[in-house]
Protein backbone atom coordinates (compact mmCIF):
# COMPACT_ATOMS: atom_id res chain seq x y z
CA UNK A 1 0.00 0.00 0.00
CA UNK A 2 2.77 2.39 0.76
CA UNK A 3 4.73 1.27 -1.74
CA UNK A 4 2.08 1.79 -4.02
CA UNK A 5 1.58 5.64 -3.04
CA UNK A 6 5.66 5.92 -2.94
CA UNK A 7 5.62 4.71 -7.15
CA UNK A 8 2.53 6.62 -7.53
CA UNK A 9 3.87 10.08 -6.54
CA UNK A 10 7.35 9.69 -7.75
CA UNK A 11 6.05 8.45 -11.20
CA UNK A 12 3.70 11.94 -11.14
CA UNK A 13 7.34 13.65 -10.28
CA UNK A 14 8.36 12.48 -13.38
CA UNK A 15 5.51 13.41 -15.98
CA UNK A 16 4.47 16.55 -13.98
CA UNK A 17 6.58 18.41 -16.36
CA UNK A 18 5.18 17.15 -19.53
CA UNK A 19 1.30 16.83 -18.25
CA UNK A 20 1.32 20.15 -16.23
CA UNK A 21 -0.01 20.88 -12.32
CA UNK A 22 -3.71 20.90 -13.81
CA UNK A 23 -3.99 17.03 -13.87
CA UNK A 24 -2.18 16.82 -10.45
CA UNK A 25 -5.57 17.87 -9.02
CA UNK A 26 -7.99 15.96 -11.23
CA UNK A 27 -6.43 13.03 -10.49
CA UNK A 28 -6.11 13.98 -6.71
CA UNK A 29 -8.50 12.07 -4.24
CA UNK A 30 -11.45 14.23 -3.72
CA UNK A 31 -10.89 16.49 -0.91
CA UNK A 32 -12.71 16.95 2.34
CA UNK A 33 -15.50 14.89 1.39
CA UNK A 34 -18.04 15.08 3.98
CA UNK A 35 -20.56 12.34 3.44
CA UNK A 36 -22.89 14.13 5.82
CA UNK A 37 -23.39 16.60 3.45
CA UNK A 38 -24.95 14.20 0.77
CA UNK A 39 -26.75 12.45 3.88
CA UNK A 40 -28.98 15.52 4.91
CA UNK A 41 -28.56 18.75 2.33
CA UNK A 42 -30.26 20.73 4.98
CA UNK A 43 -28.01 20.52 7.59
CA UNK A 44 -26.24 23.32 7.03
CA UNK A 45 -29.46 25.13 5.85
CA UNK A 46 -30.67 24.12 9.61
CA UNK A 47 -28.55 26.68 11.32
CA UNK A 48 -27.54 29.07 8.54
CA UNK A 49 -24.14 27.61 8.40
CA UNK A 50 -21.97 27.93 5.67
CA UNK A 51 -20.92 25.02 3.57
CA UNK A 52 -17.42 25.42 4.49
CA UNK A 53 -17.71 24.71 8.38
CA UNK A 54 -16.38 21.60 9.93
CA UNK A 55 -19.37 19.40 11.66
CA UNK A 56 -17.45 17.27 14.80
CA UNK A 57 -20.46 16.14 15.97
CA UNK A 58 -24.06 16.11 14.91
CA UNK A 59 -25.66 14.96 17.75
CA UNK A 60 -25.00 16.99 20.07
CA UNK A 61 -24.54 19.60 17.37
CA UNK A 62 -20.51 20.81 17.58
CA UNK A 63 -19.28 22.53 14.73
CA UNK A 64 -16.47 24.63 13.67
CA UNK A 65 -14.88 27.49 11.29
CA UNK A 66 -11.87 27.03 9.33
CA UNK A 67 -9.27 29.61 10.15
CA UNK A 68 -10.16 31.73 6.52
CA UNK A 69 -13.50 31.61 7.42
CA UNK A 70 -13.25 34.07 10.80
CA UNK A 71 -11.81 36.91 8.30
CA UNK A 72 -14.69 39.53 9.19
CA UNK A 73 -13.86 42.00 11.72
CA UNK A 74 -17.75 40.78 13.31
CA UNK A 75 -18.21 37.14 12.66
CA UNK A 76 -21.27 36.66 10.99
CA UNK A 77 -23.60 33.79 12.07
CA UNK A 78 -22.69 31.38 9.36
CA UNK A 79 -19.23 31.25 10.40
CA UNK A 80 -19.73 30.67 14.19
CA UNK A 81 -18.99 27.64 15.82
CA UNK A 82 -21.34 25.86 17.78
CA UNK A 83 -20.92 23.83 21.26
CA UNK A 84 -23.60 22.08 22.61
CA UNK A 85 -23.69 19.78 25.17
CA UNK A 86 -27.49 18.81 25.11
CA UNK A 87 -30.27 18.79 22.89
CA UNK A 88 -31.91 21.76 21.28
CA UNK A 89 -35.02 23.18 23.01
CA UNK A 90 -38.15 23.05 20.91
CA UNK A 91 -40.88 25.17 20.22
CA UNK A 92 -39.74 28.57 22.13
CA UNK A 93 -42.18 30.74 22.63
CA UNK A 94 -40.49 33.80 23.10
CA UNK A 95 -43.31 35.59 24.58
CA UNK A 96 -43.77 33.56 27.73
CA UNK A 97 -40.12 33.34 28.27
CA UNK A 98 -39.26 33.82 31.82
CA UNK A 99 -36.00 34.28 33.82
CA UNK A 100 -36.01 33.68 37.43
CA UNK A 101 -32.90 34.95 39.13
CA UNK A 102 -32.66 32.12 42.79
CA UNK A 103 -30.23 30.94 45.20
CA UNK A 104 -29.13 30.98 48.73
CA UNK A 105 -27.91 34.48 48.07
CA UNK A 106 -30.89 36.36 47.10
CA UNK A 107 -33.51 37.85 49.65
CA UNK A 108 -36.17 36.87 47.49
CA UNK A 109 -36.40 34.78 44.35
CA UNK A 110 -37.56 37.26 41.39
CA UNK A 111 -39.00 36.51 37.72
CA UNK A 112 -38.84 38.61 34.97
CA UNK A 113 -40.35 38.25 31.39
CA UNK A 114 -38.28 38.36 28.10
CA UNK A 115 -40.29 42.06 27.78
CA UNK A 116 -39.43 43.08 31.40
CA UNK A 117 -35.59 42.93 30.79
CA UNK A 118 -35.92 44.56 27.70
CA UNK A 119 -37.76 47.88 28.91
CA UNK A 120 -36.75 47.95 32.64
CA UNK A 121 -32.94 48.28 31.56
CA UNK A 122 -30.57 50.20 30.11
CA UNK A 123 -29.39 48.57 26.67
CA UNK A 124 -25.87 47.90 26.02
CA UNK A 125 -24.12 46.08 22.99
CA UNK A 126 -20.56 44.90 22.96
CA UNK A 127 -18.55 42.95 20.68
CA UNK A 128 -17.65 39.85 22.99
CA UNK A 129 -14.97 36.85 21.78
CA UNK A 130 -16.24 33.55 22.95
CA UNK A 131 -13.74 30.82 22.47
CA UNK A 132 -14.40 27.34 23.42
CA UNK A 133 -12.08 26.09 26.07
CA UNK A 134 -11.37 23.00 24.15
CA UNK A 135 -10.29 25.29 20.87
CA UNK A 136 -7.27 23.31 19.79
CA UNK A 137 -7.81 20.12 21.73
CA UNK A 138 -7.06 17.86 18.63
CA UNK A 139 -3.24 18.62 18.63
CA UNK A 140 -2.40 17.62 22.51
CA UNK A 141 -0.64 14.48 22.12
CA UNK A 142 -1.42 11.82 24.31
CA UNK A 143 -5.01 12.98 23.07
CA UNK A 144 -7.39 14.45 24.77
CA UNK A 145 -11.37 13.42 25.05
CA UNK A 146 -14.20 15.24 23.88
CA UNK A 147 -14.68 17.28 20.34
CA UNK A 148 -11.67 17.29 18.50
CA UNK A 149 -11.34 21.39 17.82
CA UNK A 150 -8.91 22.43 16.19
CA UNK A 151 -8.94 26.53 15.63
CA UNK A 152 -11.90 27.34 14.81
CA UNK A 153 -13.99 27.41 17.74
CA UNK A 154 -13.96 31.24 18.68
CA UNK A 155 -15.98 34.41 17.64
CA UNK A 156 -16.58 37.70 18.33
CA UNK A 157 -19.56 38.43 17.57
CA UNK A 158 -22.07 41.76 18.83
CA UNK A 159 -24.19 41.51 21.50
CA UNK A 160 -26.94 43.29 22.78
CA UNK A 161 -28.98 43.00 26.10
CA UNK A 162 -28.82 44.37 29.78
CA UNK A 163 -25.89 44.13 32.38
CA UNK A 164 -26.85 41.54 34.75
CA UNK A 165 -24.95 43.40 37.66
CA UNK A 166 -28.64 45.79 36.68
CA UNK A 167 -30.80 43.33 36.99
CA UNK A 168 -28.98 41.28 40.16
CA UNK A 169 -29.24 45.03 41.81
CA UNK A 170 -32.97 44.77 41.03
CA UNK A 171 -33.15 42.02 42.86
CA UNK A 172 -30.85 42.52 45.53
CA UNK A 173 -28.19 40.06 46.42
CA UNK A 174 -26.90 39.08 49.81
CA UNK A 175 -23.11 39.79 50.74
CA UNK A 176 -22.76 36.08 50.89
CA UNK A 177 -22.67 35.81 47.41
CA UNK A 178 -19.82 33.88 45.52
CA UNK A 179 -20.81 32.44 42.37
CA UNK A 180 -23.83 32.53 39.56
CA UNK A 181 -24.77 29.01 38.06
CA UNK A 182 -27.20 28.93 35.03
CA UNK A 183 -29.99 26.37 34.28
CA UNK A 184 -31.17 26.32 30.80
CA UNK A 185 -33.78 24.56 28.75
CA UNK A 186 -31.73 22.04 26.68
CA UNK A 187 -32.12 18.76 27.68
CA UNK A 188 -29.86 15.89 28.59
CA UNK A 189 -28.54 13.41 25.48
CA UNK A 190 -29.93 10.67 27.44
CA UNK A 191 -33.19 11.58 27.45
CA UNK A 192 -33.63 12.16 31.18
CA UNK A 193 -35.61 14.81 32.29
CA UNK A 194 -33.80 15.27 35.74
CA UNK A 195 -30.25 15.93 34.24
CA UNK A 196 -28.97 18.87 33.09
CA UNK A 197 -26.61 18.83 29.99
CA UNK A 198 -25.03 22.15 31.21
CA UNK A 199 -24.97 24.39 34.38
CA UNK A 200 -22.07 26.77 34.55
CA UNK A 201 -21.28 30.27 35.72
CA UNK A 202 -18.74 32.96 36.92
CA UNK A 203 -17.91 34.32 39.64
CA UNK A 204 -19.50 37.36 41.44
CA UNK A 205 -16.74 39.85 39.91
CA UNK A 206 -17.17 38.60 36.79
CA UNK A 207 -20.99 38.63 36.89
CA UNK A 208 -20.41 42.61 37.77
CA UNK A 209 -18.28 43.28 34.85
CA UNK A 210 -19.94 46.09 32.83
CA UNK A 211 -19.64 43.78 29.59
CA UNK A 212 -21.08 40.68 31.35
CA UNK A 213 -24.75 40.68 29.41
CA UNK A 214 -27.92 39.26 29.70
CA UNK A 215 -28.32 39.24 25.68
CA UNK A 216 -30.99 38.65 23.39
CA UNK A 217 -29.53 40.36 20.19
CA UNK A 218 -26.61 38.90 18.23
CA UNK A 219 -25.13 41.00 15.44
CA UNK A 220 -28.38 42.86 15.60
CA UNK A 221 -30.31 40.32 15.44
CA UNK A 222 -32.81 37.78 17.66
CA UNK A 223 -30.17 35.62 18.64
CA UNK A 224 -29.70 32.49 16.31
CA UNK A 225 -31.37 29.13 18.18
CA UNK A 226 -28.23 27.01 17.88
CA UNK A 227 -26.67 30.59 19.94
CA UNK A 228 -29.50 30.49 22.60
CA UNK A 229 -32.84 32.03 21.76
CA UNK A 230 -34.23 33.78 23.53
CA UNK A 231 -31.68 34.38 26.00
CA UNK A 232 -27.98 34.17 26.19
CA UNK A 233 -25.65 34.76 29.50
CA UNK A 234 -22.56 36.36 28.11
CA UNK A 235 -19.87 36.24 29.75
CA UNK A 236 -16.68 37.32 27.01
CA UNK A 237 -13.19 36.28 27.19
CA UNK A 238 -13.79 33.09 29.33
CA UNK A 239 -14.42 29.79 27.77
CA UNK A 240 -17.65 29.81 26.19
CA UNK A 241 -19.58 27.50 28.34
CA UNK A 242 -19.61 30.11 30.79
CA UNK A 243 -22.09 31.96 28.50
CA UNK A 244 -24.84 29.82 29.05
CA UNK A 245 -27.38 29.37 25.92
CA UNK A 246 -31.36 29.29 26.46
CA UNK A 247 -30.97 31.00 30.10
CA UNK A 248 -34.39 30.24 32.17
CA UNK A 249 -32.86 30.81 35.73
CA UNK A 250 -29.44 31.83 37.69
CA UNK A 251 -28.86 30.89 40.47
CA UNK A 252 -26.82 33.36 42.91
CA UNK A 253 -24.48 31.05 45.22
CA UNK A 254 -22.58 31.43 48.84
CA UNK A 255 -20.78 28.93 47.18
CA UNK A 256 -18.68 27.78 44.06
CA UNK A 257 -21.82 26.53 42.03
CA UNK A 258 -21.42 22.81 41.36
CA UNK A 259 -24.45 22.47 38.63
CA UNK A 260 -23.35 19.94 35.45
CA UNK A 261 -19.83 20.21 34.19
CA UNK A 262 -19.03 22.39 36.91
CA UNK A 263 -16.74 19.73 38.64
CA UNK A 264 -13.68 17.90 37.62
CA UNK A 265 -12.48 17.37 35.38
CA UNK A 266 -15.20 19.75 33.32
CA UNK A 267 -13.38 22.98 32.19
CA UNK A 268 -10.77 22.62 34.82
CA UNK A 269 -6.92 22.40 34.65
CA UNK A 270 -4.25 21.20 36.79
CA UNK A 271 -3.92 23.25 39.37
CA UNK A 272 0.01 22.50 39.68
CA UNK A 273 1.81 21.59 35.99
CA UNK A 274 1.65 18.33 34.92
CA UNK A 275 3.51 15.60 32.85
CA UNK A 276 2.01 14.48 29.36
CA UNK A 277 -0.46 12.02 30.13
CA UNK A 278 -0.21 11.87 34.05
CA UNK A 279 -3.39 11.15 35.79
CA UNK A 280 -4.67 14.16 38.03
CA UNK A 281 -6.94 13.78 40.95
CA UNK A 282 -9.93 15.86 40.44
CA UNK A 283 -9.41 17.68 43.72
CA UNK A 284 -5.88 18.43 42.05
CA UNK A 285 -7.79 20.57 39.16
CA UNK A 286 -8.51 24.51 39.11
CA UNK A 287 -11.33 25.64 37.19
CA UNK A 288 -10.39 27.64 33.96
CA UNK A 289 -11.28 31.70 34.11
CA UNK A 290 -9.97 34.12 31.67
CA UNK A 291 -8.80 32.55 28.37
CA UNK A 292 -4.56 33.04 27.33
CA UNK A 293 -3.63 34.56 24.64
CA UNK A 294 -4.28 33.85 20.99
CA UNK A 295 -4.23 34.32 17.59
CA UNK A 296 -5.36 33.22 14.20
CA UNK A 297 -4.20 34.38 10.89
CA UNK A 298 -7.52 34.38 8.57
CA UNK A 299 -6.00 36.37 5.44
CA UNK A 300 -4.90 34.34 2.68
CA UNK A 301 -5.98 30.64 3.52
CA UNK A 302 -3.12 28.52 4.21
CA UNK A 303 -1.44 27.14 1.17
CA UNK A 304 -0.92 30.51 -0.65
CA UNK A 305 1.68 30.41 -3.64
CA UNK A 306 3.03 34.03 -4.30
CA UNK A 307 5.43 34.94 -7.77
CA UNK A 308 8.97 35.28 -6.63
CA UNK A 309 8.92 39.22 -5.94
CA UNK A 310 5.99 39.74 -4.59
CA UNK A 311 5.01 41.05 -0.86
CA UNK A 312 1.84 38.92 0.89
CA UNK A 313 -0.11 40.94 2.94
CA UNK A 314 -1.30 39.16 6.16
CA UNK A 315 -4.11 39.57 8.35
CA UNK A 316 -6.26 38.42 11.48
CA UNK A 317 -7.45 38.47 15.10
CA UNK A 318 -5.80 38.58 18.43
CA UNK A 319 -7.55 38.14 22.41
CA UNK A 320 -5.77 37.68 25.36
CA UNK A 321 -9.21 36.58 27.71
CA UNK A 322 -9.76 39.41 30.87
CA UNK A 323 -6.74 41.36 29.08
CA UNK A 324 -5.31 42.97 25.84
CA UNK A 325 -3.18 42.42 23.32
CA UNK A 326 0.42 44.91 23.26
CA UNK A 327 2.18 43.13 20.75
CA UNK A 328 1.58 40.93 17.77
CA UNK A 329 4.42 39.74 15.63
CA UNK A 330 5.03 37.31 12.54
CA UNK A 331 8.07 34.69 11.62
CA UNK A 332 8.75 33.49 8.74
CA UNK A 333 12.21 31.49 9.60
CA UNK A 334 10.48 29.23 12.39
CA UNK A 335 10.80 31.90 15.08
CA UNK A 336 14.40 32.47 14.35
CA UNK A 337 13.21 36.24 13.77
CA UNK A 338 10.16 37.90 14.53
CA UNK A 339 8.57 41.15 12.86
CA UNK A 340 5.77 43.29 14.22
CA UNK A 341 2.42 43.66 13.03
CA UNK A 342 0.25 46.39 13.00
CA UNK A 343 -2.69 45.88 16.07
CA UNK A 344 -5.46 47.96 16.64
CA UNK A 345 -6.78 48.46 19.91
CA UNK A 346 -10.05 46.48 21.16
CA UNK A 347 -13.53 48.64 19.84
CA UNK A 348 -14.36 47.64 23.65
CA UNK A 349 -12.95 45.58 26.25
CA UNK A 350 -13.05 41.41 25.60
CA UNK A 351 -13.63 42.12 21.91
CA UNK A 352 -10.55 41.07 19.77
CA UNK A 353 -8.16 43.06 18.24
CA UNK A 354 -7.13 42.79 14.22
CA UNK A 355 -3.59 42.91 13.10
CA UNK A 356 -2.18 43.37 9.90
CA UNK A 357 1.18 42.99 7.68
CA UNK A 358 3.08 42.55 4.89
CA UNK A 359 5.67 40.31 4.54
CA UNK A 360 8.55 39.97 1.76
CA UNK A 361 10.40 36.93 1.31
CA UNK A 362 13.62 36.59 0.68
CA UNK A 363 13.87 33.88 -2.19
CA UNK A 364 11.65 31.53 -3.19
CA UNK A 365 10.34 28.10 -1.43
CA UNK A 366 8.38 26.73 1.48
CA UNK A 367 7.30 28.76 4.07
CA UNK A 368 5.26 28.77 7.14
CA UNK A 369 4.18 32.36 8.78
CA UNK A 370 3.74 31.86 11.95
CA UNK A 371 1.67 34.76 14.43
CA UNK A 372 2.48 35.23 18.36
CA UNK A 373 0.39 37.72 20.13
CA UNK A 374 1.79 39.17 23.62
CA UNK A 375 -0.56 40.30 26.06
CA UNK A 376 -0.69 43.19 28.88
CA UNK A 377 1.62 41.32 31.18
CA UNK A 378 3.94 40.00 29.18
CA UNK A 379 2.10 36.28 28.44
CA UNK A 380 3.17 35.13 24.42
CA UNK A 381 1.62 32.71 22.93
CA UNK A 382 3.87 29.33 22.76
CA UNK A 383 5.39 27.98 19.57
CA UNK A 384 4.80 24.43 20.98
CA UNK A 385 1.79 23.11 22.70
CA UNK A 386 1.28 24.66 26.21
CA UNK A 387 1.17 22.74 29.02
CA UNK A 388 -0.47 19.16 28.66
CA UNK A 389 -3.93 18.92 30.60
CA UNK A 390 -6.18 15.73 30.63
CA UNK A 391 -8.96 17.35 28.67
CA UNK A 392 -7.30 19.35 26.37
CA UNK A 393 -8.03 22.75 27.46
CA UNK A 394 -6.04 25.96 26.23
CA UNK A 395 -4.00 25.62 23.42
CA UNK A 396 -2.61 28.67 22.30
CA UNK A 397 -0.42 27.37 20.89
CA UNK A 398 1.07 29.96 17.75
CA UNK A 399 -1.39 29.61 14.48
CA UNK A 400 0.47 29.10 11.11
CA UNK A 401 -0.40 29.08 7.33
CA UNK A 402 1.99 27.67 4.72
CA UNK A 403 2.76 29.77 1.87
CA UNK A 404 5.44 29.25 -1.22
CA UNK A 405 7.22 31.36 -3.39
CA UNK A 406 7.17 30.50 -6.34
CA UNK B 1 19.22 30.31 -51.45
CA UNK B 2 18.82 26.53 -51.83
CA UNK B 3 20.83 25.69 -48.86
CA UNK B 4 18.31 28.05 -46.73
CA UNK B 5 15.04 25.72 -48.31
CA UNK B 6 17.08 22.82 -47.28
CA UNK B 7 17.70 24.10 -43.85
CA UNK B 8 14.32 25.42 -43.83
CA UNK B 9 12.90 21.91 -44.95
CA UNK B 10 14.56 20.29 -41.78
CA UNK B 11 13.69 22.26 -39.59
CA UNK B 12 9.84 21.75 -40.44
CA UNK B 13 11.08 17.75 -39.95
CA UNK B 14 12.39 18.42 -36.90
CA UNK B 15 10.08 20.48 -35.11
CA UNK B 16 6.97 17.61 -36.37
CA UNK B 17 8.96 15.10 -34.95
CA UNK B 18 10.01 16.82 -31.99
CA UNK B 19 6.09 17.54 -31.43
CA UNK B 20 4.94 13.92 -32.28
CA UNK B 21 7.49 12.24 -29.93
CA UNK B 22 6.40 15.01 -27.32
CA UNK B 23 2.95 13.64 -27.45
CA UNK B 24 3.97 10.38 -28.02
CA UNK B 25 5.99 10.50 -24.51
CA UNK B 26 2.62 12.08 -22.58
CA UNK B 27 0.61 9.73 -24.50
CA UNK B 28 2.33 7.09 -22.77
CA UNK B 29 3.20 8.57 -19.36
CA UNK B 30 -0.51 9.19 -18.83
CA UNK B 31 -1.39 5.69 -19.75
CA UNK B 32 1.64 4.34 -17.52
CA UNK B 33 0.18 6.84 -14.94
CA UNK B 34 -3.33 5.38 -15.77
CA UNK B 35 -1.80 1.83 -15.39
CA UNK B 36 -0.51 2.62 -11.40
CA UNK B 37 -3.71 5.16 -10.60
CA UNK B 38 -7.02 3.57 -12.51
CA UNK B 39 -8.97 6.36 -11.29
CA UNK B 40 -6.94 8.80 -13.63
CA UNK B 41 -9.00 11.00 -15.61
CA UNK B 42 -11.79 8.95 -15.42
CA UNK B 43 -15.03 11.57 -14.85
CA UNK B 44 -17.25 8.97 -13.05
CA UNK B 45 -14.42 8.83 -10.23
CA UNK B 46 -14.85 5.91 -7.95
CA UNK B 47 -14.39 7.58 -5.05
CA UNK B 48 -16.87 10.78 -5.48
CA UNK B 49 -19.10 8.01 -6.56
CA UNK B 50 -19.08 6.13 -3.23
CA UNK B 51 -20.07 9.47 -0.65
CA UNK B 52 -23.36 9.29 -2.67
CA UNK B 53 -23.80 5.75 -1.72
CA UNK B 54 -27.45 5.42 -0.90
CA UNK B 55 -26.80 5.76 3.04
CA UNK B 56 -30.17 4.85 4.06
CA UNK B 57 -29.54 0.82 4.29
CA UNK B 58 -27.97 0.85 7.98
CA UNK B 59 -26.52 -2.37 6.95
CA UNK B 60 -24.12 -0.95 4.25
CA UNK B 61 -20.10 -1.56 4.96
CA UNK B 62 -18.02 0.35 2.14
CA UNK B 63 -14.53 0.35 2.29
CA UNK B 64 -14.55 -1.29 5.61
CA UNK B 65 -16.59 1.56 6.94
CA UNK B 66 -20.28 1.35 8.26
CA UNK B 67 -21.40 3.96 6.21
CA UNK B 68 -24.79 4.92 8.38
CA UNK B 69 -22.46 5.71 11.45
CA UNK B 70 -18.56 5.99 9.85
CA UNK B 71 -17.70 3.19 12.31
CA UNK B 72 -14.64 1.17 11.19
CA UNK B 73 -15.91 -2.38 10.19
CA UNK B 74 -14.79 -4.86 12.67
CA UNK B 75 -15.23 -7.68 15.19
CA UNK B 76 -17.95 -6.03 17.72
CA UNK B 77 -19.09 -3.59 15.17
CA UNK B 78 -23.41 -3.89 15.53
CA UNK B 79 -22.53 -4.01 19.91
CA UNK B 80 -20.65 -0.69 19.45
CA UNK B 81 -23.67 0.78 17.11
CA UNK B 82 -26.07 -0.34 19.65
CA UNK B 83 -24.39 0.85 22.59
CA UNK B 84 -22.95 3.71 21.87
CA UNK B 85 -24.95 5.42 19.51
CA UNK B 86 -28.54 6.22 21.39
CA UNK B 87 -27.48 9.26 23.36
CA UNK B 88 -24.98 10.47 20.80
CA UNK B 89 -23.98 10.40 17.44
CA UNK B 90 -20.90 8.04 16.56
CA UNK B 91 -19.29 10.89 15.32
CA UNK B 92 -18.17 11.65 19.10
CA UNK B 93 -16.62 8.62 19.34
CA UNK B 94 -14.92 8.52 15.81
CA UNK B 95 -12.90 11.48 16.49
CA UNK B 96 -11.40 10.06 19.86
CA UNK B 97 -8.34 8.42 20.48
CA UNK B 98 -7.48 6.68 23.21
CA UNK B 99 -5.37 3.21 24.73
CA UNK B 100 -7.69 0.68 26.29
CA UNK B 101 -7.67 2.22 29.41
CA UNK B 102 -8.61 5.57 27.96
CA UNK B 103 -11.63 3.88 26.92
CA UNK B 104 -12.48 2.49 29.66
CA UNK B 105 -12.26 5.88 31.70
CA UNK B 106 -14.46 7.37 29.30
CA UNK B 107 -16.79 4.90 29.57
CA UNK B 108 -16.45 5.04 33.38
CA UNK B 109 -17.05 8.49 33.17
CA UNK B 110 -20.38 8.65 31.15
CA UNK B 111 -21.54 5.49 33.37
CA UNK B 112 -21.26 8.29 36.54
CA UNK B 113 -22.14 10.94 35.19
CA UNK B 114 -24.19 10.73 31.70
CA UNK B 115 -26.78 8.02 32.32
CA UNK B 116 -24.71 5.53 30.66
CA UNK B 117 -25.50 1.68 31.48
CA UNK B 118 -23.52 -1.11 32.71
CA UNK B 119 -22.65 -2.76 29.89
CA UNK B 120 -21.84 -6.48 31.21
CA UNK B 121 -20.06 -8.64 28.96
CA UNK B 122 -20.06 -6.42 26.14
CA UNK B 123 -17.66 -4.05 27.82
CA UNK B 124 -14.60 -6.15 27.17
CA UNK B 125 -16.37 -6.39 23.37
CA UNK B 126 -16.83 -2.65 23.27
CA UNK B 127 -13.18 -1.48 24.23
CA UNK B 128 -11.05 -4.43 22.53
CA UNK B 129 -13.09 -2.84 19.57
CA UNK B 130 -12.10 0.22 20.75
CA UNK B 131 -9.07 0.55 21.67
CA UNK B 132 -7.57 -1.69 18.29
CA UNK B 133 -9.24 0.83 15.70
CA UNK B 134 -9.35 3.74 17.69
CA UNK B 135 -6.21 4.11 19.19
CA UNK B 136 -3.88 7.15 19.80
CA UNK B 137 -0.57 8.27 17.42
CA UNK B 138 2.06 9.80 18.44
CA UNK B 139 2.19 13.67 17.72
CA UNK B 140 4.75 14.93 19.77
CA UNK B 141 4.75 18.66 20.97
CA UNK B 142 3.39 20.29 17.47
CA UNK B 143 2.95 18.59 14.04
CA UNK B 144 3.81 19.15 10.87
CA UNK B 145 1.24 21.13 8.70
CA UNK B 146 -0.26 18.80 6.13
CA UNK B 147 -3.14 18.63 4.10
CA UNK B 148 -2.26 21.83 2.26
CA UNK B 149 -3.99 22.71 -0.94
CA UNK B 150 -1.98 24.82 -2.90
CA UNK B 151 -3.48 27.75 -4.99
CA UNK B 152 -2.32 30.37 -6.38
CA UNK B 153 -2.86 33.78 -4.77
CA UNK B 154 -2.66 37.25 -7.06
CA UNK B 155 -1.99 40.51 -5.75
C1 LIG C 1 -26.69 7.31 28.09
C2 LIG C 1 -26.16 8.19 27.09
C3 LIG C 1 -24.81 7.80 26.47
C4 LIG C 1 -24.45 6.61 25.88
C5 LIG C 1 -25.30 5.39 25.66
C6 LIG C 1 -23.06 6.78 25.46
N1 LIG C 1 -22.65 8.03 25.76
FE1 LIG C 1 -20.82 8.81 25.28
N2 LIG C 1 -21.39 10.60 26.09
C7 LIG C 1 -22.63 10.89 26.62
C8 LIG C 1 -22.70 12.31 26.94
C9 LIG C 1 -23.89 13.05 27.53
C10 LIG C 1 -21.46 12.87 26.57
C11 LIG C 1 -21.03 14.33 26.63
C12 LIG C 1 -21.41 14.96 25.32
C13 LIG C 1 -20.89 16.36 25.12
O1 LIG C 1 -20.41 16.96 26.06
O2 LIG C 1 -20.98 16.84 23.97
C14 LIG C 1 -20.66 11.77 26.04
C15 LIG C 1 -19.38 11.92 25.57
C16 LIG C 1 -18.62 10.92 24.97
C17 LIG C 1 -17.27 11.08 24.51
C18 LIG C 1 -16.46 12.38 24.62
C19 LIG C 1 -15.92 12.42 26.02
C20 LIG C 1 -15.85 13.79 26.62
O3 LIG C 1 -15.14 13.92 27.62
O4 LIG C 1 -16.50 14.73 26.13
C21 LIG C 1 -16.87 9.89 24.00
C22 LIG C 1 -15.53 9.58 23.40
C23 LIG C 1 -17.99 8.98 24.13
N3 LIG C 1 -19.04 9.64 24.71
C24 LIG C 1 -17.97 7.64 23.73
C25 LIG C 1 -19.02 6.76 23.95
C26 LIG C 1 -18.92 5.33 23.71
C27 LIG C 1 -17.70 4.62 23.19
C28 LIG C 1 -20.14 4.80 24.01
C29 LIG C 1 -20.54 3.35 23.96
C30 LIG C 1 -19.94 2.52 24.96
C31 LIG C 1 -20.99 5.90 24.46
N4 LIG C 1 -20.28 7.05 24.42
C32 LIG C 1 -22.31 5.76 24.86
C33 LIG C 1 -23.66 10.02 26.81
C34 LIG C 1 -23.69 8.70 26.36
Amino acid sequence: MKRRKFIRNTLLGATATFIGTEIVFSSSIPKNYTPIIQQDPDLYKLFNKDKEMTVLNDKPWNIEAKAHLLDDKITPNKYMFIRNNGIIPQNIDASKWTLIIDGESVFKPKTYTLQDLKTKFKQHTYQLTLECGGNGRSEFNPPAKGNQWTVGAVSCAEWTGVRLKDVLKDVGIKDTAVYIGYHAADTHLSGDPDKEPISRGVPMHKAYQEETLLAFKMNGEAIPLAHGYPLRLVAGGWPASASGKWVNRISIRNKVHDGTKMKAPAYRVPCHPVAHGEKVKDDAMCIIESMPVKSLITYPKSGAMISEGNTLNIRGHAWAGELEVQKMAYSIDFGATWHLCEIAPPVNRLAWQHFSSTVNFPKKGYYEIWVRATDTEGSSQPMLLPGWNPKGYLNNACHRIAVKVK
Amino acid sequence: MNDKKFRNNAKRIYLTLTLFFGLLIVGLGGLIYKMINPSFLSFNDENITETYVETKNPDVIKNGIHVATGFKDDEGLSIVIVNCTPCHSAKLVTQNRATKDGWISIIRWMQETQNLWDLGNNEDIIVNYLAKNYAPSKKGRREVLTKIEWYDLEN
